[in-house]
């Protein structure tokens, strides 16, 4: 063999099968074919790819599916979720999901003729009911829901939305299959921003879809493969690596929610604790019904002051971040009125229960007590 | 930009999670990311020659090339020193690289150390076996053995060095009367800390000089990376750090981000080890297929006493010997498990599991065996942070067979 020619071949001896502990990344875009005409498992990396399969396979394990596809994005997994529906189908969606899926429904989806109604699921699954019509396909609902951590009955409206033969969509990126397992609660598609939990370490952008029934999986595989929105190899291996401290993560940053939730709602300048663990917030009983165990590591709570104060709150804080997105170890915070519902209108934001004085935290590992002394630094200079 | 980066948060005096998951970085990063970039460089460009001779100088801290230091490996090698509690760190691409780093930084021809006989097996055969050959004496000692130690130092001793808690017997070093020990005759000391990481044991705030770590185990904490680290104060790491250099045996850019997304979760893992190695331990210790099982945390375990004392928690790792069985019926108790799987290391995620005679000492004369205490009877297991009642279930299982 000439030096060129080794130095391609030499070592790369497809599939040595070393028994490694931990399996390879492929980085391989294709595969190579023993007949033409006769496909193997992998043929082209869109279609498939076995570091991306082995993420898949583990996510969908986790959610209690049968199937799941990884994506480039969480915005890319919705998108991919969409592509089920054809103009004049109607989609039901809650009021407060995420503001991407909001612009690609109200933004994007409308040029293809699907129309779209928000409705307050967290309110009572009724209100979904009645948005429904013969041609709605699809419900699409998110629990928690931000900012306000509102709760929905994902049982619930999985029987509304069968009623109207609809298909119900959950996006578990708040709770993560740990804590919730919409598909057990009669979902039939569950989407994540890979991005948050799943990774982990915000060190990635991905999002997956998982399904229990084959026939759906074979549709949604085929939608991916024709728009192509894959994850890629090494964000599919660093994700299965966050998977693998998941339910240590995120227990442990519920905890820690938890008691920094009981400590906010006890402190004088802080005027409303939004925290579906504690027993006043108005989605507790299901919460407690549909989360496993604990309430998920995000809250967000209302200052007794006013924009400017929770500015200087936001921007007074030394050992959280300010930065928008969550779910990862380092702990992070927002003012929703200046950064994530910026471009609400105030009086709507408003009527969406997102006050001048809301502050948003996503709380990562750290220790309890050091995220409770930062905020209660930041308190002290930004409210004297 | 947060408004107080202006006013440095003291990662160093964080509790320990907080510390693993911030310390060592730096608050406002590159691009304002909350991540540290990879730099795959291999070398690093100087804006004009000016600059150059102003490095050179020593008058402009920077890097040069990337067998000198890398900016991605400096973050890890801060939040390790922060985590250990020590002033400095230094990565290497092993555990074994940070061994023969450090001694050949430190000894010469004609220098001795004198090692506990219970020290990682390959650190000893890298002392009697190649050191040797540069004209260092090697005296082995038994285990926490202090007496026997302090016989064996002489004036041209120049290190002192155990692992604790050690491999597979876990027995536990005294560290600070080992730290004593060295102080008395001005000998250094160095704790391969590996079995108990920065969680469980303390050794540089009980006065030992430098505590190295393959990293590969509980550090990195995935089974997917190599790769070894020295801690210890700047003035004494600064050798190592430029032998090093020539040595070559630096770790990857890619590897060290690996390793510092590892230690994120540090606190975390370590918990779940250690409840895991008690749980599994305690198991065993009341089964009667089980002759005798080696844990720190139990109180039949010789060093229970010194355990208690100076360990936080005992580690994911546990020995045990499974009651009249020959080296086949051993192995077929490692065949029928079905959660751990059958590898060398340890410390990851994953729990491994394996019988000392067929995986590491498989080449021993029986003599030599009996001399190393690695009886036919012996397996060790390195309990993951899997479900508890899943792993105990499955070595149920096991036993049953
Ligand atoms: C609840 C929720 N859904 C979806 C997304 C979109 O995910 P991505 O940013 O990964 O595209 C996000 C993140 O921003 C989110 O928070
Ligand atoms: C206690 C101890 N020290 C050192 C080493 C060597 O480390 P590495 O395998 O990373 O070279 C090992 C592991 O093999 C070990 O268990």
């Amino acid at each position: 063999m000439q030096f060129r020619t080794r130095a391609i071949h030499v070592g790369n001896e497809p599939d040595p099968r070393p028994g490694a502990v931990v399996p390879p990344i492929h980085l391989a875009a294709t595969y190579v074919q023993n007949e033409a005409g006769v496909l193997q498992e992998f043929d082209y990396s869109r279609t498939g790819n076995p570091t991306r399969k082995s993420f898949e396979e583990t996510i969908a394990a986790l959610e209690g599916g049968t199937h799941a596809l990884a994506f480039a994005s969480g915005m890319a997994a919705t998108t991919c979720a969409m592509m089920l529906l054809a103009s004049g189908d109607h989609v039901v969606a809650g009021s407060d999901i995420y503001g991407g899926t909001y612009r690609l429904l109200h933004n994007v989806l409308d040029h293809f003729g699907i129309e779209v109604s928000l409705v307050r699921a967290s309110d009572d699954p009724k209100r979904v009911a009645e948005a429904m019509t013969p041609r709605t396909k699809l419900v699409w609902i998110e629990s928690p829901g931000n900012p306000l951590m509102s709760i929905t009955d994902i049982a619930a409206c999985a029987e509304v939305a069968h009623q109207g033969r609809a298909i119900l969509g959950v996006d578990n990126t708040f709770a993560t299959p740990a804590l919730t397992r919409p598909l057990e609660l009669g979902a039939d598609i569950v989407m994540h921003s890979a991005t948050k939990y799943i990774g982990g370490h915000s060190d990635l952008l991905g999002g997956v879809l998982a399904v229990r029934d084959a026939e759906l999986a074979e549709r949604l595989h085929f939608a991916q493969n024709a728009t192509g929105a894959v994850m890629g190899p090494l964000e599919s291996y660093l994700c299965s690596r966050g998977l693998k401290t998941l339910e240590l993560r995120v227990r442990e940053q519920s905890r820690t929610a938890s008691r920094l939730a009981d400590w906010l709602a006890a402190d004088k300048r802080i005027a409303r604790v939004n925290y579906p663990g504690r027993r006043e917030h108005p989605g507790h009983a299901i919460a407690a019904r549909q989360m496993d165990g604990e309430f998920g590591a995000m809250l967000s709570f209302e200052l007794n002051g006013d924009f400017a104060a929770a500015k200087r709150v936001v921007e007074g804080t030394r050992l959280i971040r300010l930065a928008v997105s969550l779910g990862a170890v380092e702990s992070l915070l927002e003012q929703p009125a200046s950064m994530s519902h910026a471009s609400y209108a105030r009086e709507d934001r408003l009527a969406h229960g997102i006050t001048d004085g809301l502050i948003r935290l996503s709380v990562g590992l750290e220790a309890f007590e050091d995220l409770r002394d930062d905020l209660d630094q930041a308190f002290a200079d930004a409210m004297g | 930009m947060s408004g107080k980066d202006d006013q440095p948060y003291e990662f160093d005096k964080a509790r320990l999670s907080t510390a693993a998951v911030h310390a060592g970085e730096e608050r406002q990063k590159n691009a304002s990311s909350i991540t540290d970039p990879i730099f795959c460089a291999s070398t690093y460009t100087f804006p004009d020659s000016a600059s150059v001779i102003e490095f050179v100088e020593h008058k402009l801290p920077r890097e040069e090339y990337g067998r000198y230091g890398n900016p991605s490996e400096r973050v890890v090698e801060r939040k390790l020193a922060a985590l250990e509690g020590g002033e400095a760190a230094l990565l290497f691409s092993s555990g074994m690289a940070a061994v023969v780093g450090l001694l050949m930084a430190k000894l010469s021809g004609g220098d001795e150390v004198v090692l506990f006989n219970e020290c990682y097996h390959r650190t000893r055969e890298l002392c009697a076996k190649h050191l040797s050959r540069f004209g260092v004496v090697t005296h082995e000692v038994p285990a926490c053995d202090y007496e026997a130690m302090e016989r064996a130092i002489t004036p041209r001793t120049r290190l002192l060095i155990s692992e604790s808690p050690t491999n597979p017997h876990l027995s536990v070093v005294d560290l600070e009367r080992f730290a004593g020990l060295g102080r008395k005759h001005g000998v250094d000391t160095l704790i391969d800390a590996t079995l108990g990481t920065p969680y469980n044991v303390r050794p540089i705030e009980a006065g030992i000089d430098y505590v190295l770590h393959s990293a590969t185990k509980y550090l990195g904490g995935h089974n997917d990376l190599l790769a070894g680290v020295i801690i210890g104060p700047t003035d004494k790491l600064e050798p190592v750090r430029k032998l090093r250099g020539i040595l070559g045996s630096v770790n990857s850019p890619h590897n060290v981000y690996l390793l510092g997304r590892g230690l994120k979760t540090f606190e975390l893992r370590m918990e779940r080890h250690n409840a895991n190695g008690r749980a599994v331990a305690e198991f065993l210790a009341s089964h009667p297929r089980i002759e005798r099982v080696y844990y720190p945390g139990l109180e039949t375990h010789p060093y229970y006493d010194v355990a208690k004392r100076t360990m936080r928690g005992f580690g994911g790792l546990v020995t045990f010997l499974v009651k009249d069985a020959d080296w086949k019926q051993t192995a077929a108790v490692v065949d029928a498990v079905r959660i751990p799987r059958i590898a060398p290391s340890l410390g990851g995620v994953e729990s491994l599991i394996e019988q000392p005679l067929v995986m590491s000492y498989y080449e021993c004369t029986p003599e030599e065996r009996r001399q190393f205490g690695i009886p036919d009877n012996m397996i060790r297991l390195s309990c993951g942070v899997e479900n508890t009642e899943d792993l105990i279930a499955d070595l149920t299982q096991a036993l049953e067979r």
